[in-house]
């Protein structure tokens, strides 16, 4: 009776999520003879803004995609919530994974079904939502990105922004309380990446969600960050609010942060 | 039903069996009628003509239909495989499937696999029908013979042994076909240049693989029902 009651505290304690939503610490990653990641460790405070910037190659999608299990550290861990990420495996996985969202850097929409149903599908996986619910909720996700006219189109007949916002709606299918962005503004127009920006700040202000986004746009990373860091050879460069960036004592943060579109 | 993927596999089921069938069955009725025409010629000479549709029956049944089906369908299924899985590797979506709580392996993998070894005996069947089908065609063509007549002579010496032995085998070619194009699929690296890599390696080695396993498989079936050897 006591282990029942201590397991139901503990699953408790764990849904608390009182701690950060992503906690590094000292992760190493490399890939052949080459060091991705090497001792990395931050916290992004839970219901905050946290952009990753840095130039091609330094290993910012592979820190995102660390977050939710797709690679694994070499050394050091990865929490989410209170879940260590690193040293989870199948179902255990999915729970954490059903709790986070991911924008893609090109929105990976499955190709062979329509836009809605890509919407849907997380929904259709993880909840008890009868048909009707499903597509209900998949339309009010797609509206609020502008797409529920899309429902029905196939991801190929959509342009590069409609793409990414499809992707975003898929994201937010579930609600996620962590969402993690990939280059949102990678080959849009300015207007595309502002309206991108908009529904990202939308949600973090009014879903109370913690972003983790990782870009070169530094106009986006100030809309979007509580917090930067700056990656450079894998390790963090710089650290701190975007103003406090502006006047780093490293001219190399200096100088990316004056660009209006590094990298 | 997620734990067994039951929708995902009966779209599969339709996508690589289904889809599959005209192929299966217009090459089918083409490899009959070219058998027939040399039976034809060869069995002339002895004057025993009369046994075209039961030879013809008999090299389907056993060995054509599950071969040249084997064969055709790791040129459709493996490549498409191949391509299909490779593409979704270098697109990111399986690493969304992946985000979004899915065993990827689970969906897009197992499914094909229980798919083709469902869908392979039963595009072999429709491939040994068809082969007997443009066996008829050829000789109605050269001696008026009826479809009533050319099926009861081709039935009356191909039984159970024959069919089963050979048409089962197919599902090992299934499994073949779906695990290796899958496999290099689900793992290309390289972009768009990988995806044709994966695709063809997936229909050359599932060929390879198809035709060598054949050898002992059929070994297999002639220690197993001797009379299928008769």
């Amino acid at each position: 009776m006591m282990a029942v009651a201590d397991a139901a505290l503990a699953h408790r304690a764990r849904n608390a999520d009182t701690g950060p939503a992503v906690r590094f610490e000292g992760v190493t990653k490399s890939f052949g003879s080459r060091t991705v990641l090497d001792d990395v460790s931050f916290e992004v405070p839970a219901g905050s803004g946290y952009a990753i910037i840095g130039r091609s190659g330094t290993g910012k999608s592979v820190a995102l995609r660390h977050i939710i299990g797709l690679i694994v550290p070499d050394r050091g861990r990865v929490f989410v919530f209170d879940d260590e990420v690193s040293a989870l495996k199948g179902a255990e996985l999915s729970r954490v994974r059903r709790r986070v969202g991911f924008l893609f850097q090109n929105a990976a929409l499955f190709d062979s079904i329509s836009v809605g149903e890509n919407v849907a599908f997380p929904l259709r996986r993880h909840t008890r939502l009868r048909e009707a619910e499903i597509r209900a909720r998949a339309l009010d996700k797609l509206a609020a990105v502008g797409l529920e006219r899309e429902y029905d189109k196939m991801p190929a007949a959509l342009s590069g922004g409609m793409r990414k916002r499809a992707g975003l709606a898929r994201a937010m299918a579930l609600d996620p309380r962590l969402l993690l962005v990939d280059e949102p503004s990678a080959g849009l127009d300015p207007v595309t990446t502002d309206e991108i920006d908009r529904l990202l700040l939308d949600l973090k202000r009014q879903g109370g969600a913690t972003i983790v986004l990782v870009t070169h746009n530094i106009p986006s990373a100030r809309r979007l960050a509580d917090q930067v860091i700056m990656l450079h050879e894998g390790r963090i460069a710089a650290q701190g609010t975007p103003d406090a960036l502006d006047t780093f004592d490293n001219e190399l943060v200096r100088a990316f942060m004056r660009s209006e579109h590094a990298g | 039903m997620p734990p067994y993927e039951l929708r995902e596999t009966s779209r599969q089921l339709y996508e690589l069996g289904l889809r599959s069938a005209p192929l299966i069955a217009v090459s089918g009725i083409a490899v009959g009628v070219v058998l027939s025409m040399h039976t034809r010629a060869s069995l002339e000479r002895f004057g025993a003509e009369s046994m075209i549709p039961a030879g013809l029956a008999l090299a389907l049944v056993r060995e054509t239909g599950p071969l040249t089906a084997g064969l055709l369908l790791s040129g459709r299924i493996g490549a498409g495989i191949g391509a299909e899985l490779g593409a979704m590797r270098v697109t990111e979506q399986i690493d969304a499937l992946e985000a979004t709580a899915v065993d990827a392996f689970r969906y897009l993998v197992v499914t094909r696999v229980a798919a083709c070894v469902i869908a392979l005996p039963i595009l072999t069947t429709v491939m040994n029908f068809a082969g007997m089908f443009g066996g008829y065609l050829a000789e109605n063509a050269a001696t008026g013979m009826s479809l009533r007549v050319y099926f009861d002579r081709s039935f009356s010496v191909v039984d159970m042994t024959d069919y089963v032995p050979a048409t089962v085998k197919t599902m090992v070619f299934g499994f073949i076909i779906a695990t290796i194009s899958a496999f290099l699929g689900f793992t290309t690296e390289s972009g768009t240049e990988g995806v044709g890599r994966a695709s063809t390696r997936a229909v050359v080695l599932s060929s390879i693989l198809i035709i060598v396993t054949n050898v002992v498989l059929v070994r297999l079936i002639f220690f197993l029902f001797p009379q299928a050897a008769g």
